[in-house]
């Protein structure tokens, strides 16, 4: 009934002993890749800002991020007097927990070569290298992204402070906003893989042009990058803990364990985030299309694709630093506009122009007649945006508003 | 097992509901509704209808109560409320009568439902389809249905909500001087 794996359909003690090794493996790797990420995050950007970074606690400064847990283990667990005692409390569990479930629809490796679907052997048995394939796996992605709001909405207002609830407001604003985006380019990775498996979107990315940031046009991948990030509330849209506006913003009252549960699920949400894009649009755990990639690392045997997918998440963990140490945090204002003038529209006629070709292709229309015909249309949306844009602007500038 | 998770979501589901009836805060009523929200969606997953699951957290969870919070949260109404204050002289009475009539309601068409032998509603060609087991045989059910038998109330429903989106500029936008209205 409840399908966890639908490999495993008998309750037998192997079966159940598979899952419960996969659920250690993800809790451990996560939380020690976690702290791994910490200390990449911060050697790079001491990189890239000429500075040397954290050296001192074990080989170039490893255990750094042990070291702070440990710290913050020990330092007093303060609450607010004017704070929601209870919510106050729960909410760094709702910002840890969905950072983590998301892991267990990612495929975190597996044979996809040659139209395999991925499974390998585990003590005698065949099975994906992922905790759960439900059928609906991307939409359970989408689900966990939107309750990963509550954590932070609720610490800031429970905070019984201003910052705080200033800080929480911005965040749960930018990340309503930004989900519609994620959902839309998200929407033509579906359209283009015809599952809602992640295990079937991945065996679907066989060749460089069936990649799907290929196949749907690079575009839904930008999208997608740029409202994750603002999804993951990181640099450039960090407004949520503008540092010089907001104290700390949503998290400024926390302290102790409590304060080191956001810390970890920020960077967890990083990594996570990370992985779904490969996940995506890069073929997750299937080698590089390039002739002869698939033998570079064969040596591995059934690990070969959990180290590509390794390799393809540092590339864009890497690239979420090099963000953070290049672009200058946006306005407010600016953000809104980002996300619901441009990112949004633009996904909706993308959408609807890869929509358009699949069903002329199903029907045998004429391609040109489709492009033409879609491209009036986005050009009439586009006109009539600009001009309800214009206008608006034009009624505030005369009530005298700032901008 | 199946007992099992029903007796637990369906706790979740009361509980959540007694939650959003009772507490006075307005903040905790609202997060006990999100109890209830998942409560219905483990209670669809052990259904198998797996999409329903996942569209009923990311919409109603996921949007629907973060705007309810982020509303309590801006309007600074988030104190709790004296229950003593009555607004509307004929609110409670109006309310018990309304829960009876559900309830009894509910309670007849369980009773009649049991009553009945033969299940009087033939399901659609779209329901045998999605019990034909495949792996996205869900959401191509619900496409199939929802585009073509009921295409017609599904696009009437959309009207619906444009309609309302639009009524709610309208109403929110403030009168510019030398607007009549």
């Amino acid at each position: 009934m409840l399908a966890l794996d639908v490999l495993l359909d008998d309750l037998s003690v192997r079966a159940v002993l598979i899952v419960v090794i996969k659920v250690l493996v993800i809790f451990l790797v996560g939380l020690v890749g976690t702290m791994l990420m910490v200390w990449f995050e911060r050697k790079v950007i001491a990189f890239m800002q000429n500075r040397v970074g954290p050296n001192k606690a074990g080989p170039k400064g490893l255990l750094q991020t042990l070291a702070d847990g440990i710290k913050l283990f020990f330092k007093e667990d303060l609450v607010p007097h004017q704070s929601d005692r209870f919510v106050f409390k729960l909410a760094p569990y709702l910002a840890f927990v969905p950072a983590f479930l998301v892991w267990s629809v990612i495929p975190l490796g597996g044979d996809f070569s040659n139209g395999k679907d991925g499974t390998v052997r585990i003590l005698g048995r065949a099975t994906k290298l992922q905790l759960a394939d439900p059928p609906v796996g991307v939409l359970l992605l989408l689900a966990l992204s939107s309750i990963a709001v509550y954590g932070i909405m609720l610490a800031g207002w429970s905070s019984g402070s201003k910052y705080p609830l200033l800080g929480s407001v911005r965040a749960s604003a930018q990340m309503v906003s930004y989900e519609a985006a994620l959902g839309l380019s998200l929407a033509t990775v579906v359209l283009i893989a015809g599952t809602l498996s992640t295990s079937g979107i991945v065996a679907g990315q066989t060749s460089f042009t069936r990649w799907h940031v290929v196949a749907t046009g690079v575009l839904p991948f930008i999208i997608f990058l740029v409202a994750a990030t603002a999804e993951l509330n990181r640099p450039p849209f960090d407004l949520v803990e503008a540092e010089q506006e907001l104290v700390g913003g949503f998290n400024t009252e926390y302290s102790s364990i409590r304060f080191a549960l956001f810390f970890l699920a920020e960077f967890m949400n990083t990594i996570t985030m990370s992985g779904v894009i490969v996940t995506l649009f890069f073929g997750g755990p299937q080698p590089l299309p390039i002739a002869g990639a698939e033998n570079v690392l064969s040596f591995l045997g059934p690990l070969s694709g959990t180290v590509w997918m390794l390799l393809k998440v540092l590339v864009f963990l890497y690239v979420y630093v090099w963000f953070r140490a290049t672009l200058p945090r946006l306005r407010y204002d600016q953000l809104m506009n980002l996300g619901w003038k441009l990112m949004i529209p633009l996904a909706l006629a993308w959408f609807m122009l890869l929509a358009s070709f699949r069903v002329g292709r199903d029907e045998g229309w004429n391609r040109w007649v489709i492009l033409s015909a879609c491209l009036a249309v986005i050009g009439l949306g586009a006109w009539l945006l600009q001009r309800a844009g214009r206008m608006s602007t034009r009624n505030r500038e005369r009530e005298g508003a700032m901008f | 097992m199946e007992l099992f998770v029903f007796i637990v979501a369906g706790a979740m589901v009361l509980g959540g509901a007694a939650g959003v009836v009772l507490r006075s805060h307005p903040v905790h009523a609202a997060l006990s509704l999100v109890l209830t929200l998942f409560g219905v969606a483990v209670l669809f997953v052990a259904q198998e209808a797996n999409f329903l699951a996942a569209v009923q957290v990311i919409v109603y969870a996921g949007a629907i109560v973060v705007l309810f919070l982020f509303v309590i949260m801006l309007l600074g109404v988030d104190k709790a409320d004296d229950l003593q204050v009555e607004p509307f002289k004929i609110q409670r009475p109006a309310a018990v009568a309304v829960g009876a009539g559900l309830l009894s309601m509910l309670a007849l068409a369980i009773l009649v439902a049991r009553d009945a032998r033969t299940p009087s509603v033939t399901p659609s060609t779209a329901v045998a389809a999605a019990l034909d087991g495949s792996h996205d045989s869900n959401v191509r059910a619900i496409a199939r249905d929802v585009f073509s038998d009921h295409v017609l109330a599904f696009e009437l429903t959309s009207v619906l909500l444009v309609i309302a989106v639009v009524a709610t500029v309208m109403l929110a936008r403030k009168p510019r001087k030398g607007d009549t209205a």
